[in-house]
């Protein structure tokens, strides 16, 4: 009796997973067949596969129109940026924070929180303001700046790793003479490393993500980023569907690629990040 | 600074490394804080630096025209899709934490949407969603379910509920590997001591993994509720607003750069920002009475 009804539980849940993959899957491979498909053989073979997969017209005309190739490069060169400058900052703060006391520690730990609860969609009317008199609007300069300070949830991730690491691998380098710099440099920061790992990859899908950001501050058609290129693409373009379509999967495969390889350093980040 | 003393070295590196980020945070975070919350008491336009101190006179505006609340009936649709979401997470986190054949499979392909590129997964759904040829009434009408066929972004009843899916569509991974995380962080042995004691599935999840899992759950409660708040990017990239599905940020963002009316739009973002707050402050205070209580 018992078992069965365990049998029968295993196949509902079988069945819901099967029903959440179609769910997930659906929109996927709705648009990466519809990539490969002409114009007309799109609105006539509806979700059929295509007649020729190395139809590749669709992406030609998608880079070349949509600006893809622009936006590609413009978001790398922000990407390299502002996460080395993250991550040099992010690693920084946890070393002085986590290594030493001194009277302003509780504050700037909870500067940090504070400014996690500030939603950054609401302040950006002023922010905008912000970035216009330092005069970085419609330059690179704007995305950098606002990529480029460590969040909460950062600090606490490389905290965990700072407190982990024995004290006394700083007290035996100290005894050699190695300077506090050294100490951060060679030692902390490559012990960092696997938290790094994590942080670089989670930090670059935001950023590659962000529409708000360049879209606000970078309006200049030379600065288009992927999230604006396509914004901007599919405005006079609306209806072909088929060059769209090659164009989102572009799109999507960095970051596919970039999860499918390091699963391990997204899962470990996204839920070391809730629990705490 | 290789032959200061390690007290002088101390205070280098505190200066040197706390330095830029505390000014980062101070330049892009509470700086614009605060200065919204001037900005709303004036009428700048956003164009030059003129502007004139106005007292309330926004405030007034929000709270007397209805059409700026009446935009937070859109962010409603968030919300319930939200809650929707919170809950089948939940679901696949508990089935893809027990012995099941395939679960990291299933992990990976479930978390998959929340990883694309996020205006090219809007933009899919237009085509998804396209009345003509959209994948979703093709699908319908190969089924042999034409009568469920519906202008899905056109007709006004629907658009909304269409544009939440979206968002739920792409955060039920990412929610369920947040609890899979909690789940796994309870020990196994409370599950095997209720299993002898007799205790039914149901019983186990409702008396052990609930109460276990209470923080994730309430935190996960509260970022549910601030992003129905704050939902811009769907409704914005997929229908600009229009359609009767323009959300709170979308209009205080279209208020500032659209009809350029800055100190109306901070008067707006700093009500916005009072209920985040608020709501954050009311689960705190929930959370710290537990605490006592216990």
């Amino acid at each position: 009796m018992k078992r069965e009804r365990s049998i029968a539980m295993t196949i509902f849940n079988y069945f819901t997973l099967a029903v959440a993959l179609f769910v997930v899957f659906f929109p996927i491979y709705s648009i990466a067949v519809g990539a490969f498909k002409t114009q007309v053989e799109y609105y006539q073979s509806g979700l059929a596969l295509p007649d020729n997969f190395f139809n590749l017209e669709n992406f030609k005309r998608v880079i070349d129109i949509g600006d893809l190739g622009l936006g590609f490069r413009n978001i790398l060169i922000i990407l390299a940026i502002s996460v080395a400058g993250n991550i040099v900052l992010g690693t920084m703060v946890a070393y002085a924070v986590g290594r030493f006391d001194f009277k302003l520690k509780k504050a700037i730990m909870g500067m940090y929180l504070v400014a996690q609860v500030i939603p950054m969609v609401t302040t950006q009317v002023a922010t905008f303001s912000v970035i216009q008199s330092l005069g970085a609007y419609n330059t690179m300069l704007a995305p950098i700046l606002l990529y480029l300070g460590a969040d909460v949830l950062q600090i606490v991730i490389y905290l965990q790793f700072v407190n982990s690491i024995p004290k006394d691998l700083d007290e035996s380098a100290m005894i050699e003479g190695a300077s506090l710099f050294k100490i951060y440099r060679s030692i902390i920061f490559p012990l960092l490393a696997p938290a790094t790992a994590t942080l670089i990859i989670l930090k670059s899908i935001s950023i590659y993500n962000d529409f708000y950001t360049p879209y606000l501050y970078m309006p200049k058609q030379d600065l288009k980023v992927v999230s604006t290129a396509i914004y901007s693409f599919i405005g006079p373009n609306a209806a072909q569907l088929n060059v769209i379509s090659a164009g989102i999967l572009i799109i999507f495969i960095p970051t596919v690629v970039l999860f499918l390889f390091m699963q391990r350093y997204i899962f470990a980040g996204v839920t070391n990040g809730a629990v705490k | 600074m290789f032959n200061f003393s390690y007290k002088t070295q101390r205070y280098l590196i505190l200066f040197g490394f706390l330095t830029i980020p505390v000014v980062l945070s101070l330049t892009f975070s509470y700086y614009p804080a605060i200065s919204l919350l001037y900005y709303s008491l004036t009428d700048w336009t956003g164009l030059g630096w003129d502007m004139n101190f106005i007292g309330l006179d926004n405030y007034v505006e929000i709270f007397t025209k209805p059409e700026v609340f009446s935009t937070l009936k859109n962010n409603l649709y968030y919300l319930g899709g939200g809650l929707v979401q919170v809950v089948f997470a939940l679901y696949f986190a508990v089935i893809l934490t027990g012995k099941l054949k395939g679960r990291n499979g299933f992990r990976v392909a479930l978390f998959l949407p929340y990883v694309l590129h996020s205006v090219a997964t809007v933009i899919m759904f237009k085509n998804v969603y396209h009345m003509e040829y959209g994948s979703l009434n093709t699908l319908l009408g190969a089924l042999g379910l034409d009568s469920w066929q519906q202008s899905w972004l056109g007709d006004k009843r629907i658009v909304n509920f269409a544009l939440a899916f979206i968002s739920m569509w792409k955060y039920m991974g990412l929610n369920m590997v947040i609890f899979i995380g909690a789940l796994q962080s309870i020990p196994g042995d409370l599950y095997e001591a209720a299993s002898i004691d007799g205790a039914s599935g149901w019983q186990k999840f409702r008396y052990i993994t609930l109460p276990s899992i209470r923080g994730v759950l309430e935190l996960m409660l509260i970022l549910t509720l601030t992003g129905a708040l704050e939902a811009f990017d769907i409704p914005f990239v997929m229908m600009l607003g229009a359609n009767d599905t323009s959300t709170f940020v979308i209009h205080t963002v279209n208020t500032a750069f659209k009809y350029q009316n800055f100190g109306l739009a901070s008067a707006m973002a700093v009500v916005l920002l009072i209920m985040v707050l608020l709501f954050i402050v009311i689960q705190r205070k929930l959370l710290f009475r537990e605490g006592r209580s216990e």
